[in-house]
C-alpha cells in the first residue's frame, strides 16, 4: 500500500523560508514605516523618493517575495495555533480554507499592485 | 481499519484524557509559546499594511500623505514588538538545528546563534540605508 501524499512539506517549506526573511526584514521595515515615520523620530523620505525607489524592478521583486512568504508563514502558523491552542479540529476545513485562501488572496493583491506601478 | 505490521484490531479502546482549552494559560513556558506562534499574526498585519502603504503611494502625494491614523500606529507599536519576539525566537532555533563539533567539543548554543544576530544588523541597516536615501 502506498502512503497518501501529503502536502504539509510543502506548506511547511513556505512557513520555514517565510519565517526565516520576515525575522531578517520585518522589524526594520515595520519600525521605519509604522513607527518611526509616522511618529516623527525620524525625517520620512519625499513622495518622490519613496516612489522612485518602489519603480525599482528590484524593490518590486523583493517586496512581492516578503508578502509572498511571510503570509504563507502567517497560514501555517495560525493554522496550527488554531488547532493546538483552542483545539478546534472539527473546523479542520474552514480553518485551512481561512488560512491558505487568505494567504492567496494577499499574494495575488500584492502581485496585482507591484506589477501595476507605471 | 487493517494497517501494516499484522496488528489485530481487537486493542483497547484509547484513554484520552481531555486537555483544556485554556492549557496554554497553564504555565509560562506554554504561554510564551503561544505568544510566539501568533507572531505570525504580526507578520500578517504588517504585510497588509505595507500593501496599503504601496497602495496610497500609487495614488499619489495626497493619498499617500492621509494614509495615517492613530489605529495603525498603537498596531504598529504592538506588532513591532511581536516581530521582534519571532527573530529571537527564530534565530535561537539555530544551535537546535545545527550541532558544530570542534575538538570533539559542541559549540555553545551562544555562538551557533551569533552569527543570525550579527546578519540582522547588517541587513537591517542595509534596508534602512535604502529606504533613508542611500
Amino acid at each position: 500500500m502506498m502512503p497518501k501524499k501529503s502536502n504539509e512539506p510543502f506548506f511547511w517549506s513556505l512557513f520555514s523560508a517565510g519565517g526565516v526573511l520576515t525575522a531578517f526584514l520585518v522589524p526594520v521595515q515595520l519600525f521605519l514605516f509604522g513607527l518611526a515615520f509616522p511618529l516623527g523620530w525620524l525625517d520620512a523620505p519625499g513622495y518622490e523618493k519613496l516612489l522612485v525607489l518602489l519603480k525599482h524592478p528590484l524593490t518590486r521583486v523583493y517586496l512581492f517575495l516578503l508578502c509572498f512568504l511571510g503570509l504563507f508563514h502567517w497560514a501555517h502558523r495560525f493554522r496550527f495555533t488554531l488547532y493546538d491552542g483552542l483545539q478546534i479540529k472539527h473546523l479542520n476545513e474552514v480553518i485551512f480554507t481561512f488560512c491558505y485562501g487568505g494567504a492567496v488572496a494577499g499574494t495575488v493583491w500584492a502581485g496585482y499592485l507591484l506589477w501595476n506601478i507605471h | 481499519m487493517r494497517s501494516a505490521g499484522g496488528y489485530t484490531e481487537y486493542h483497547p479502546r484509547w484513554y484520552r484524557k481531555r486537555v483544556s482549552t485554556y492549557w496554554w494559560l497553564h504555565s509560562w513556558a506554554y504561554f510564551r509559546f503561544i505568544l510566539r506562534e501568533l507572531s505570525s499574526v504580526s507578520v500578517a498585519y504588517f504585510v497588509v499594511l505595507t500593501l496599503f502603504q504601496i497602495r496610497a503611494l500609487t495614488r499619489g502625494p495626497q493619498a499617500y500623505a492621509e494614509f495615517e491614523s492613530p489605529l495603525i500606529i498603537v498596531l504598529s507599536v504592538i506588532s513591532f514588538l511581536f516581530v521582534v519576539f519571532h527573530a529571537i525566537t527564530w534565530f535561537n532555533l539555530t544551535p537546535s538545528a545545527v550541532a558544530i563539533r570542534i575538538g570533539g567539543k559542541r559549540l555553545p548554543d551562544i555562538l551557533i546563534a551569533a552569527p543570525n544576530y550579527a546578519a540582522w544588523v547588517v541587513i537591517s541597516a542595509t534596508v534602512a540605508w535604502f529606504v533613508l536615501g542611500g
